[in-house]
């Protein structure tokens, strides 16, 4: 969980700077989508360095998914009988971390399918033009909502999830225990507020 | 104070339980959680009824006999043992939720006693060292830094009472077993074993359907005896260097 977790936050880090730049408008952005094919070029072939990525990325999910399902059937097993006096505990971020998941296995599909596919991307898809591709899926209010959604839930996770790695991995210390809840808010507060600002800046017609 | 329990009874492992309700009055504040349920047992045996079966020892808070959860948190509101638990934690008129500690790995035994030899197999897994003791030794044969002291000290005060287990939404041991592997681990006198202590004792602990760790932190927050999150942390640690000196 901690390693794959990581791997996915990684890129989601680099994801966001990513996404920022649409702030410089569809030429830097639309240009900057464009080096993301021809990444390691000459080196490497079209779009190569891309596929490595994305091989990479859902040999995580995969992995992530495969281990939470398996933690998960071991934890609830190891509970039979449910307290009668139920009593809220950990908080927000920790309870939520198994629906957490699902809505973000689910939220991928559909993003995958709306700006990598445009399967189900509203409006006439363009390949190569994705600044106009972001503008017609944050015109729509169900893609504003799912992606706000999710990109919250995306917070919470790696609230947890981080701090949770560094445990695993055995790098937690009572020492180290401000810093890491520290990165890992700050993490959480960064990736969310900067993937929230692009449909807000669309809604709010700073991004058109 | 009169109060309004409500206690899980089960007869033995094989038959189903289920809460049952019962009214005390006369309870003193100053009394503890488990004098007042003497109470309830000497009411019940002088109506003839079967008293709650509940495990208890010392009621120093000592030995990790005592072992309630109440209204859903283990040991109750305080962040003590049940024994060490008083009465003036409630108020008159409350009713209170009493139930066993709940995990696959402690079977109920009877009513409020569950069977907590699962953590026994994983101390013999390895929570001991192998080096003859005796006599205590001249304290300065073998000079041991403060901070390992320290450390050893805090996870040395694990009882083995389960709380961690109980409060745990996926009753996990690790709190328990990252306890007995720091404490040792920490020491010369534990540094033979190091490797095989945490490898066989974590081994054990997944043996005996203990569940998986997700850093929810109830475990430390029930501790009667304030074992730290971070020791978890140290176990992992631990665990990973071992596997990498066994294996390579």
């Amino acid at each position: 969980m901690a390693v794959s977790g990581l791997l996915m936050l990684g890129y989601l880090v680099a994801h966001v700077a990513g996404n920022l730049k649409v702030f410089f408008g569809p030429e830097e952005f639309n240009a900057y989508g464009h080096w993301l094919r021809v990444m390691g070029a000459p080196v490497l072939h079209h779009e190569w360095a891309l596929w490595l990525v994305r091989i990479v990325l859902l040999a995580a999910v995969v992995a992530h998914a495969v281990s939470a399902y398996q933690l998960s059937r071991r934890d609830l097993k190891a509970r039979p009988t449910a307290y009668v006096h139920r009593r809220k505990g950990a908080s927000y971020a920790t309870r939520t971390m198994r629906w957490g998941g699902i809505i973000l296995a689910l939220f991928i599909v559909w993003h995958v399918l709306d700006l990598t596919t445009g399967t189900v991307h509203p409006g006439g898809f363009e390949e190569g033009r994705p600044y106009q591709n972001v503008v017609d899926t944050f015109s729509t209010w169900y893609g504003n909502v799912i992606y706000i959604v999710a990109m919250l839930a995306v917070g919470l996770h790696v609230r947890h999830g981080f701090w949770s790695a560094a445990q695993t991995l055995g790098i937690g210390s009572a020492r180290r225990e401000r810093l890491l809840r520290g990165a890992a808010n700050g993490l959480a507060l960064a990736l969310t507020a900067g993937f929230v600002s692009v449909p807000v800046a669309v809604m709010t017609g700073v991004v058109s | 104070m009169r109060l309004t329990l409500r206690v899980w009874r089960q007869r033995n492992a094989g038959t189903p339980g289920a809460m049952s309700t019962y009214d005390v009055d006369g309870i003193s504040a100053d009394m503890s959680f488990l004098e007042m349920l003497d109470t309830l047992n000497e009411d019940l045996i002088l109506r003839g009824e079967d008293p709650v079966a509940f495990d208890h020892d010392c009621r120093e808070g000592i030995c990790g006999a005592c072992s309630l959860v109440i209204n859903g948190d283990a040991h109750g509101p305080e962040r003590t043992t049940t024994c060490q638990l008083h009465m003036r934690a409630f108020r008159d008129g409350d009713t209170i939720d009493i139930e066993p500690w709940r995990a696959a790995a402690f079977p109920v035994v009877k009513d409020l006693v569950v069977d907590r030899s699962a953590f026994d197999r994983v101390i013999q897994a390895g929570g001991y060292i192998t080096a003859p003791t005796g006599a205590a030794p001249e304290a300065h044969a073998t000079p041991v830094p403060k901070a390992d002291a320290d450390s050893a000290f805090e996870h040395a005060e694990c009882i083995g009472c389960g709380a961690c287990v109980a409060a745990c939404p996926n009753g996990s041991a690790m709190l328990f077993t990252s306890a007995k592997v720091n404490h040792l681990n920490v020491l010369p006198q534990g540094s033979p074993e190091r490797e095989t202590r945490v490898l066989d004792m974590v081994a054990q602990m997944d043996a005996e359907g203990f569940g998986g760790c997700t850093l929810t932190g109830e475990c430390a927050t029930a501790c009667p005896k304030g074992i730290p999150l971070p020791s978890i942390s140290a176990m992992n640690k631990e665990w990973l260097r071992a596997r990498r000196k066994v294996k390579g």
